[in-house]
């Protein structure tokens, strides 16, 4: 039993199904169930979130009380005596399922979470085979929002758990979801029932990771991938985002924590793409280009003192996050790196660059990225995102839909060898894994400015960072003193660099109103938008919680230890672009083809 | 008929004390175990319905550890052929107040808040006046506990004790998990009293008379007396305060118009006693129980139309975030109207009745809960109404 804390809490001893147990004051029902490993259903209740208790599927028996407790939302109490399996609870669950059931579109085989939806899950083990009440869809004048290039809500499957209600209040501070009207119409919708496109939402998908159901899904682009991947006069080129290696394999049935690069790179060439490169290329040159703004920023306003410099800067790696800062904190997008993210860098560059080199007309190329993203599917979409003359990515796929179509070819994932992702933007370095995990942009850059500036490594054992590595649920600040300078950056000299890493939209969200508040002072500021960074991302297998947000996590550090290369500029691909191709950075060419500029949103 | 006429009881609408507020001032000079002593002796059980004896509430909210606490009247009265409180506040608003402050007193509370009904605003102006006097009052006699009214929208599941928490923190009317419970945590998190109008009335009442002349009414479970809202098919509807634990028929005997075929006790969420049953049934904690609410029904009205009634109100009413509630209500509705009309057979009855059963155990809230009351108790005593 996970008593680690014997000592510190108050006992509570009790009875569950005839075993005696004893836990931590506080613990609720289901919890010491869990420790018993006694599973009891649930569909309302998801780890990372606060307990709504409205689903009821969790009831158990407890002796001398006439109602059945919701396990989920009841804390153990000395001496009870509970029955998780007994005539009464079964019989009640059953109920609890068929109701669901009866208002909710159970045409399963057109639904995109056929197979993996938690409804249809407890629907068959409860035999619900014979439908005992009444069908009150055709009651319900339900809508399906569509209108988005990201997620797509659907009313009619939606059991009404609030888990994403409670996902974007919580975790996000986005709120873009909400429960509207009362009783038989009881819905989750949005400011005055616009679509989502219109509203606040920022497409991080992590509603759409928590759903129970099929109501909320991303858009899947896999029809049109296969289309492609068909199409002999296509070439199509697919980047990986360094996230989806660590989390890919549970998609595919391996366990969380499994690193599955090889693996990826094998299946995606079986798939049929015609070149697998890596995301990592361009997150070591967002690196160069967002490094060498920084220093310019600092440059500007430490040695010119010019007024208009606007500092802190913040990182633009992560789509969630800038439309959040576009509707919420729009005075500040000039404090935004112009830096576009590295899958739109590589989408721009596979349409000049990577053709260029090929002798490939642009026009024949299909871009397709995998990411750990549903915001990204918007990021693609955006009109300022085809600088290249052509749309720089055109398909993004989740890691989810990635793994559907390896189950769609009938490839045994893990018995795949591993294989190398192709030459000409498909290097890598261990600064580029770590893009994955919040605090691995900032560790990133710093691995590189400090070398830039100081002609030194940075000074830290195995180059780990460990400050600035951040935490879920907490708001990390850290500083850096850059001491013996090289001579043109004389004016950093004795200069701390004060950095401040956030994950999660709520935490961001503060972050900014301490800047906004003038209650902080940063230089540098790194935001993802979901929790624990992209390896929690709204695009990442589902179930995805704590404890697997946490293997995911030591997976990209293992894999950043695990490269020869650790640090972006070292990555001999950046080295040779900016030789053949983009001069230097922030050089003209970069500008137009990796820099991009945002847009003031409202809230309402 | 019966000869001997329902013994009428004037405490709730009685004589306020010649000096104003004068029980309060008595009051709040005696020590808090002193009332809750009385309080508990007197037997006083809430009077919102669920009947949940007083002084055990105070005495629990008065030992849970906090600097803040509340105490709040619940007058939302919104429960169908309820409307009591509307005349409580309306004649003897003070002694409401009265029974707040010496609440305030024993469990340590800084401030009182009137949660009324939304559809009650006209009382508002009066009212104010009221409190205003007061509030002037309790600065006087170096009270320091202000009470402020807060105004529902509506929602009959605000009602419903920590959704009208919930209303009031300014958040969307939703029951909360039970546990924690309003004596511990209640309005913005911290032990608060919540007690229905009359209750508050009640206890007054019971330190002006003392315990003891205050139990002389009622019974061993029922203790004093109650308003009653006596409305349908009666040829006298209005409010009448009566002694507790009387017997159905001699209700029915001096209310009712020769022609009673059921009474339904405490409203929509209450039960529905047939006519065979009027003689075996107690009005009070030990037989049914009621918020106030008497509706009466003769031969000519349907009882299906009658339940119909309650569950599109139910129905419509819940607040939807539980399952239970939420769709069991429609399927109930839509249950009975399918046997009615011959789309399903009438042993579809029984299997509502399970589905009821299952939503009063399974329900988050009271709401969800006591929908069984009215369905099984109707279905089961007017089946036949139902099928056909």
């Amino acid at each position: 039993m996970k008593n680690t804390k014997k000592d510190t809490k108050k006992q509570i001893n009790f009875t569950i199904d005839g075993i005696q147990v004893s836990v931590d004051e506080g613990t609720t029902i289901l919890e010491a169930a869990g420790q018993l490993n006694i599973h009891i259903p649930t569909l309302c209740y998801h780890e990372d979130l606060c307990v709504a208790g409205n689903c009821r599927v969790c009831v158990v028996e407890q002796e001398k009380l006439k109602s059945l407790p919701a396990s989920c939302a009841t804390p153990a109490a000395e001496g009870m005596v509970i029955h998780t399996n007994s005539m009464k609870v079964r019989l009640a669950r059953k109920h609890i399922v068929e109701l669901l059931l009866s208002e909710h579109n159970a045409d399963c085989t057109k639904c995109y979470k056929n197979g993996i939806c938690e409804l249809q899950g407890l629907a068959s083990q409860m035999l619900t085979g014979d439908h005992m009440f009444l069908d009150l869809v055709p009651d319900h004048k339900y809508t399906i929002d569509m209108f988005n290039s990201a997620i797509i809500k659907d009313d009619s499957r939606c059991i009404r758990c609030q888990r994403c209600v409670r996902t974007c209040e919580e975790l996000q501070a986005v709120s873009a979801l909400g429960v509207a009207y009362r009783g038989n119409n009881m819905k989750i919708s949005t400011f005055f029932e616009h679509p989502l496109f219109e509203v606040v939402c920022t497409n991080c998908g992590q509603c759409v990771n928590r759903c129970p159901t099929g109501a909320l899904i991303e858009r899947n682009y896999i029809d049109q991938v296969w289309d492609a991947i068909y199409d002999t006069n296509k070439h199509v080129v697919v980047q990986t985002a360094p996230a989806v290696r660590i989390a890919l394999g549970e998609a595919l049935g391996m366990h969380p924590g499994k690193i599955v690069t090889g693996k990826m790179v094998a299946a995606l060439k079986r798939l049929g793409f015609d070149s697998v490169l890596d995301t990592d290329f361009t997150a070591d040159l967002t690196i160069i280009e967002e490094g060498n703004e920084l220093l310019t920023r600092l440059k500007k306003a430490l040695l010119d003192k010019d007024p208009n410099v606007s500092l802190p800067m913040a990182t633009s790696c992560s789509p969630g996050w800038i439309k959040f800062i576009e509707h919420t904190f729009p005075e500040f997008l000039g404090n935004l790196s112009t830096c576009k993210s590295p899958q739109q860098m590589f989408g721009a560059l596979v349409k000049t660059y990577y053709c260029q080199k090929r002798k490939l007309d642009a026009k024949n190329v299909v871009s397709v990225s995998i990411m750990p993203c549903t915001a990204k599917k918007f990021e693609a979409n955006r009109p300022e995102m085809r600088s290249s003359g052509y749309k720089d990515v055109d398909f993004v796929l989740t890691t989810r839909e990635l793994g559907i179509m390896i189950k769609q070819a009938g490839l045994d994932f893990e018995s795949l060898p591993d294989e190398h992702f192709d030459s000409l933007m498909g290097a890598s370095t261990g600064a580029a894994v770590i893009f994955g995990t919040t605090g691995g942009v900032m560790e990133a850059a710093l691995r590189t400015v400090y070398e830039v500036v100081t002609g030194r490594e940075i000074p830290f054992e195995g180059l780990n960072i460990t400050a600035v590595r951040g935490t879920e649920g907490e708001v990390r600040e850290a500083s850096l003193k850059i001491e013996k300078t090289k001579p043109e950056w004389k004016f950093l000299d004795g200069v701390e660099l004060k950095c401040v890493v956030a994950n999660g939209l709520a935490h961001a969200k503060k972050v900014m109103q301490d800047v906004k508040d003038g209650k902080a002072h940063y230089h540098f500021i790194e935001i993802m938008a979901c929790p624990g960074g992209c390896l929690g991302g709204g695009g990442q297998p589902i179930p995805t919680n704590k404890d697997i947000r946490t293997k995911r996590k030591q997976a990209i550090y293992e894999e950043d230890m695990g490269m020869a290369i650790r640090k972006s500029h070292e990555n001999p691909d950046v080295q040779l672009i900016y030789k053949e191709f983009l001069g230097q950075p922030l050089g003209h060419k970069s500008h137009e083809l990796l820099h991009t500029h945002y847009t003031p949103r409202k809230r309402y | 008929m019966s000869d001997t006429k329902l013994k009428r009881v004037d405490l709730i609408f009685g004589e306020y004390s010649n000096v104003k507020y004068k029980v309060l001032t008595d009051t709040i000079k005696r020590s808090s175990d002193e009332i809750l002593d009385d309080l508990l002796e007197s037997g006083l059980r809430g009077r919102g319905g669920a009947g949940f004896p007083t002084a055990m509430k105070w005495r629990l909210t008065a030992q849970a550890p906090s600097e803040e606490k509340y105490v709040i009247c619940n007058a939302d009265e919104g429960e169908p052929g309820t409307f009591k409180d509307r005349e409580i506040l309306t004649r003897v608003p003070r002694k409401v107040f009265s029974g707040m402050a010496i609440c305030g007193k024993v469990i340590g509370a800084q401030r009182g808040y009137i949660y009324l009904r939304g559809e009650y605003k006209f009382l508002l102006p009066d009212l104010m006046k009221e409190l205003d006097g007061y509030n002037e009052h309790a600065k006087s006699i170096g009270l320091n506990f202000p009470i402020e009214i807060r105004l529902g929208s509506g929602a009959y599941i605000c009602g419903e004790e920590s959704a009208l928490f919930e209303s009031m923190e300014g958040n969307r009317g939703e029951p909360r998990n039970k546990p924690p419970y309003p004596t511990t945590s209640g309005y913005m998190g911290k032990p608060t009293v919540i007690n229905n109008v009359e209750t508050f009335v009640n206890v007054l009442m019971i330190m002006r008379l003392g315990p003891i002349q205050f139990k002389l009414l009622g019974t061993t479970d029922s203790r004093g007396s109650k308003v009653f809202s006596v409305s349908g098919d009666t040829p006298i509807p209005g409010i009448y305060e009566l002694e507790l634990g009387m017997p159905l028929d001699r209700f029915v005997d001096e209310f009712g118009d020769g022609d009673t075929k059921a009474v339904q006790v405490g409203g929509a969420s209450g039960f529905c006693v047939p006519r065979k049953k009027f003689k075996d049934t107690v009005i009070g904690f030990e037989g049914v129980p009621t918020g106030g609410s008497m509706m009466l029904f003769n031969s000519s009205r349907s009882m299906f139309n009658v339940l119909h009634n309650y569950l599109e109100f139910f129905e419509e009413e819940s607040c939807g975030q539980c399952t239970p509630c939420r769709v069991g209500c429609q399927q109930l509705r839509k249950g009975i109207e399918a046997v009615k009309k011959g789309d399903k057979k009438s042993l579809y009855l029984d299997q509502l009745m399970k589905l009821a059963e299952s939503m009063k155990i399974t329900a988050k809230c009271g709401l969800g809960q006591s929908v069984a009351n009215s369905f099984s108790s109707i279905v089961y005593n007017f089946k036949e109404e139902m099928i056909y």
